[in-house]
Formats: structure tokens, sequence, C-alpha cells
């Protein structure tokens, strides 16, 4: 395995990880602030313990008892379906046609519904519910994204590392700046796990249908070199036909897509 | 199936769903073409390391444009 399909593999896993747990940590601190820390963080914890089991139950036994080729075109077709699922959507965001992804609105609706749900004696089932299913639900994409790189480059340890790693860098992070989450460019990364995901989905399909790419594994950088130039002329495309009131300048969608926000606050 | 094991499964089958056909079903069946095709191409080298990336940068495209906003009857 070369070193630039490692390099893609460790930001493609980064990226998700990291999109993913942003958008966890805005309902863990939600939960914190709203029910109680402690509820929030038992949640958690058991959420992340149940997707690492996961990973470990699943990656294994795929390495071990199915068909290197039948897994690649599999997880491949997979990782495709993602892949352009996320660009699709970081397209329409970045030429204004799709509201952003508001953690700051998602935020308060949260602690809104959590504040109204009311309190009851002793632990906190309502906290520790609705932070588990946060990061379990936002967890799992993730999951699925580690096993896929990590099975099909036989890198499972290295995924996985990955994404902890993500995960503690992002916790850590959340709790000095906890209510700054909508600083974090979520666009702009899921953008280039978007690129890296197609490219790899691709590259995966070929492999293990016998398309055999020049330079064997040097093709997943000049993938993600063609994706990324695609992107970038749908975005500049998008943006020049989008209705006026949605485009709103070059820093961002206007306020007709800003009027859409709320039916975002679910939309991962 | 007693009710527990049925909400499971129907949440999985759900999970699934959203997650490989969701709102963008034209993907999902996109990529089942790129999967044939690729298939198809396997022998043809060249033609399928050109034909695969333009097959999914117009489904890229297309999709995207599908997805745009449209200004409503009475707009500048």
């Amino acid at each position: 395995m070369s070193t630039s399909s490692t390099v893609v593999l460790i930001l493609a896993v980064f990226g998700a990880s990291t999109v993913e747990m942003v958008e966890a940590l805005t309902i863990v601190v939600a939960v914190g602030v709203s029910r109680g820390w402690r509820s929030a963080i038992e949640g958690s914890l058991v959420a992340l313990a149940v997707l690492g089991a996961l990973v470990g139950l699943v990656g294994p036994p795929l390495v071990h008892y199915v068909p290197l080729d039948a897994l690649r075109v599999v997880v491949g077709a997979l990782l495709l379906t993602l892949g352009l699922s996320w660009l699709r959507k970081a397209i329409l965001r970045a030429s204004g046609n799709k509201a952003l992804h508001d953690e700051d609105a998602i935020f308060e609706q949260k602690t809104r519904e959590l504040r109204e749900a009311g309190t009851g004696t002793g632990r906190d089932g309502i906290g520790f519910t609705v932070a588990f299913k946060g990061v379990f639900l936002e967890g799992i994409e993730v999951v699925l994204i580690v096993v896929g790189l990590g099975v099909s480059q036989h890198r499972l340890g290295l995924a996985a590392t990955t994404a902890g790693v993500a995960a503690v860098l992002v916790a850590g992070v959340g709790a000095l700046v906890a209510r700054q989450l909508s600083e974090v460019p979520e666009n702009t990364i899921k953008t280039g796990v978007g690129i890296m995901l197609t490219s790899f989905g691709l590259f995966w399909v070929g492999e293990g249908s016998g398309v055999h790419w020049p330079g064997a594994d040097l093709a997943i950088p000049v993938l993600v070199g063609v994706f990324a130039g695609v992107t970038a002329l749908a975005v500049a495309a998008l943006r020049s036909v989008a209705p006026p009131e949605v485009v709103g300048g070059p820093g961002g969608p206007g306020p007709g897509a800003q009027a859409s926000a709320a039916s975002e606050v679910t939309d991962p | 199936m007693s009710k527990a094991p049925a909400r499971a499964a129907r949440a999985f089958g759900r999970f699934w769903w959203d997650l490989a056909i969701g709102d963008t079903p034209e993907l999902f069946v996109a990529t089942l073409v790129v999967v044939g095709a690729s298939f198809a191409l396997r022998h043809v080298r060249i033609a399928a390391v050109i034909v695969l990336p333009l097959l999914v940068a117009a489904i890229l495209g297309a999709s995207a444009w599908r997805g745009r906003r449209r200004p409503v009857d009475g707009d500048p």
C-alpha cells in the first residue's frame, strides 16, 4: 500500500470523524447545559464504546472471511454513494443553493426541547438517551467509513486509531470552546471528505471488478484532483444560476438559503 | 415477531435506506451503473480509467444540478 493512499485514508477518516463528532458534540453540549453534564458524558461514553465494539466485531471477520475483490466492490460502492451524497450537499451549500449546517440553530433548538422535557428524580434518563443517540447516530457513519476504508486497504487499525484521535481532539476542543462550534468550517471539511470518499469508492469498485489503474494506488490522488476540479466547476456553475436572493454575495448563502435553515436543523 | 425485534429490524432497515437512498435515489442508481460499467469495461484499460471518472463526474454534476434552487414565479 503506497504512502499516498495511506495519507488519503488518514485524511478521509480524520475529516469524516471530525465533521460527525462536531455534530454529535453540539447535541452533547446541549444536553450538558440543559440536563446536566453527568448524563451527557455517560451517554457519550457508552455510545463511543458501542461504536468501538462495532468496529471490532464487524471489521476483522470481513477481512478474514469475505473474498477481497467482492468486499472491495461492495465497500467501494458504499463509499461512492456516501461520497457523492456528501459532495452533492457540500456543492449545493457552497453555491448558495442550500442553507449551511447551522450548529448554533441546532444547539438552540435542542436546548429548548430538552428544557421543556421536564425533570425527574434520580438519574436523568432523557439526558443520557439524547446524548447516546446523538453520538451513536453521528458515529455510525464514521464506523462505516472506518470499516470500509480500513478493510479495503488492510489498515483497519490505522483507520480506527485515526477516528479515535479525531474524536478525542474534537471532544478536547469542544470542552474549551463549548458553544463556538459554528465556527468550525464544516462545509469545507465535508467537501474534502466527500472528494476523498468518492475517489476511494471509485478506485475500489474498479480494483474489485478487475480494472487496472495506471500507477496502482497513485491513481487515488489523481482521482482526488479530478473530483476536486469537478467540484470547483460545479460550485461555480451552480452559483452563477442560483436565484439572486439565494446567492447573497461571495461570502456565502443569502437570506433565501438562510430562510430554510430551520429545515436544516435535522439534516446532516 | 415480538415488538422489540420488529422495531429493531425496522430501524435497521430505515438506517440503510436513509444511508444508501434517502432523498437522492439517483445517486444509488448511478452507483449501480458505475459498478456495472466497471465490470463491463474491466478489460479495456484506457476506456475504464477515462470513462469511469467521467461517468462519476457527470453523475455528480447532474445530481447537484437537479438539487439546485429554482426561482419561483414573479422573481426577477
